[in-house]
């Protein structure tokens, strides 16, 4: 149910964002009324937790994403590392990641790498298996996620035998953990682009 | 001066009869065959004739973006993103392994799972199955309301026109109708049940609470334009059941309530709510509970079940939902009304938009709000289907029972069928759903390993 009167121009820095993101005027709409529903307190930001109780504050309005078993990073993934709130510029640059790659883009040197290039993509999904940031994945992050997305349903041997295994097979530099570099040269065979990019409908 | 009063007396003459004139055909048209059960075909008609107004209103509209060389603005119908069906999740974890196979003796893991899960999670962000049930649907042609109207600029003059005189027919015409109609309707229905309450006669009075009953929920149905068609009346709630619905609206228990009589369940509320509940409680069975007793649940079963048990007592009616959702899906169902154990007959309701949005958003309307939208929209039409009789199976719980009614409701009506709970403001997802999932991604671990390990024994078969 859209304002009547809603437009792109009643968005602060409209016209920036879409420069940035390469969202189209439309899609930046549809998600400030997203993030207007997210907002269920109107105070122009999403927030982190719920003090008390310490439960997924906004982003909890989501029933979906509380099935997820990485919905828990991909929520503090909106947050920079510190900050408890988020406005609507920084929530549409993160989703800008997900914009399908464009064919044929045309950079100069001095641009800025597009916000949905692979590099971006992939430095998404290494954050989500990175939970403190600090530029590895450590066996400990690793079975964190890997119990999450098995829970019961396999042994704790498995489980260690899994992460070795995976942590053998990206580590090259014998330092028991996963840098960036090596889980990008792990990946090299996927297709990043389609895998993680998400259409827009019109 | 003399001019002024004979001017005066003319006026209030006129006025004078013009109001005898429309109560009388107020009473004719309307009141009479509201009383009598039997319908005119005025309203058929009525809605026959808007729709091609609406199509015409539209077909301006976009002749209009047209030569402005815009685009239309359009309604939000399917969502901003395209999302992937669920069934194609491990089709898709499959591809993402690529083409490497070997027989391993572990569950495989690959670290681009993870690139699944973020999709789902973000898509789920962008838009999620459970906020759409609760905002009103949007349309695809215009209905002359500025309500579900997203084109203002593209409106030409004739079309301003033609919106002007429908606010002027809606709010001039059809909401002093409505509303008069409304209280002749609540008015009659609580003196007629206080005084059908003091029959000493059991018979009498059950037979006469019936055609109270039903006569005010027809007046009351005309009150608001309401036009049902109801679909397979053999398979009507009988005595000593539970009819089921999904809820739209408060106005849903109206709209069931023409064709039979029920008893409602509810609490208790104050003012004239109040009076209705404690006058309708006169003269035939309804179950009004406490606000402490609410709360309770084993009084809630247990009043429910001796109700049931009463043979004589007309069926339950209750909203197993909980709360009212937008008419384009189905929530979860509460199980408490599916564990009582008798039969359940469900009910789907669907409504059809172009004429007014039925869909009570208790965010952002009061009921008096709604109400008044209700009545100065053009009509409430609607469909209303009696599904056959079910019974809880052997070896079923309430909630898989709950579920199976859901998914017949889900589909006669055309509704999308969802697991998701319309009360929780917080998500406090159940770990039930949690544990489905992970169950399933550990079988996509496993389960190329197992698709290999057959191929091989079939080959060694061979």
């Amino acid at each position: 149910m859209g304002s009547s009167n809603s437009s792109v121009n009643n968005i602060p820095n409209a016209q920036e964002l879409m420069q940035e993101t390469g969202f189209s005027a439309a899609h930046i709409l549809r998600l400030h009324e997203r993030f207007e529903f997210l907002d269920k307190h109107k105070c122009g930001q999403l927030r982190l937790v719920d003090r008390p109780t310490n439960q997924p504050q906004d982003f909890g309005a989501v029933q979906e994403l509380a099935l997820n078993p990485i919905g828990d990073s991909i929520i503090s993934a909106f947050f920079s590392p510190g900050q408890e709130t988020v406005d609507f510029a920084s929530f549409v640059r993160i989703l800008a990641h997900f914009r399908p790659t464009d064919r044929n883009q045309s950079r100069d040197g001095a641009q800025q790498e597009p916000a949905n290039s692979s590099i971006r993509k992939l430095k998404f999904a290494f954050q989500m298996y990175d939970q403190d940031r600090d530029g590895k994945i450590s066996r400990a992050e690793l079975l964190q996620v890997l119990r999450a997305m098995l829970g019961i349903q396999v042994t704790e041997e498995q489980l260690q035998s899994i992460a070795e295994r995976a942590i053998q097979e990206a580590d090259l530099d014998r330092d028991d953990a996963i840098s960036f570099d090596e889980f990008r040269k792990s990946l090299e065979k996927v297709d990043i682009d389609h895998k993680m990019s998400i259409r827009f409908l019109r | 001066f003399y001019l002024l009063l004979i001017f005066c007396g003319v006026f209030f003459r006129c006025l004078g009869i013009s109001i005898m004139v429309w109560f009388t055909l107020l009473f004719v048209f309307i009141i009479v065959p509201a009383v009598l059960g039997v319908s005119l075909g005025i309203r058929r008609l009525y809605i026959v004739t808007l729709l091609k107004v609406f199509e015409w209103a539209t077909s301006r509209m976009e002749m209009g973006a047209k030569e402005k060389n815009q685009q239309l603005y359009k309604p939000y119908s399917s969502g901003i993103i395209a999302k992937e069906p669920p069934s194609s999740w491990q089709q898709e974890i499959q591809d993402l392994r690529g083409s490497a196979s070997c027989l391993r003796s572990e569950p495989e893991f690959e670290m681009a799972d993870i690139f699944y899960f973020c999709r789902r999670g973000v898509e789920s962000i962008m838009d999620d199955e459970v906020t759409k049930c609760f905002s009103a649907q949007e349309l695809e042609s215009w209905n002359l309301l500025t309500r579900s109207n997203y084109n203002f600029r593209h409106i030409s003059l004739r079309l301003t026109v033609l919106w002007g005189l429908g606010v002027l027919i809606r709010y001039g015409v059809l909401l002093p109708l409505r509303v008069t109609l409304a209280v002749t309707g609540i008015s009659l229905l609580l003196v007629l049940t206080t005084l059908v309450g003091l029959l000493p006669n059991r018979e009498l009075k059950f037979f006469l609470s019936e055609k109270v009953h039903l006569m005010c929920y027809r007046i009351c149905v005309r009150a608001l334009t309401a036009i049902i068609t109801y679909h397979n009346r053999e398979n009507k709630p009988k005595n000593g059941g539970i009819c089921v619905a999904n809820h739209t609206t408060p106005i849903d228990v109206i709209i069931l309530a023409n064709d039979g009589c029920y008893s409602m369940v509810g609490q208790v509320h104050g003012g004239l709510m109040g009076m209705i509940q404690r006058a309708m409680v006169r003269s035939s069975p309804h179950i009004w509970f406490e606000r402490s007793e609410v709360k309770d649940r084993h009084l809630v079963a247990k009043r429910l079940g001796d109700h049931v048990a009463d043979k004589t007592k007309q069926p339950i009616l209750i909203f197993p939902e909980g709360t009212c959702i937008n008419n384009t899906s189905v929530m979860m169902f509460k199980k408490g009304s599916f564990e009582i154990g008798c039969t359940v007959y469900p009910v789907a309701i669907k409504y059809d938009p172009r004429f007014g949005d039925a869909f009570w958003n208790s965010s952002k309307f009061g009921m008096v709000n709604y109400l008044l939208r209700m009545m100065s929209s053009w009509a409430i039409v609607c469909s209303v289907w009696y599904l056959p009789p079910m019974n809880r199976e052997e070896g079923e719980d309430a909630v898989q029972f709950a579920n199976r009614v859901k998914a017949a409701i889900a589909a006669q009506g055309g509704l999308v069928d969802l697991i998701w709970d319309g009360g929780l403001k917080r998500a406090k997802v159940k770990d039930a759903f949690k544990e489905e999932q992970q169950k399933l991604y550990s079988k996509v671990l496993v389960g190329r390993r197992e698709s290999e390990i057959k191929h091989f024994q079939a080959w060694r078969t061979m």
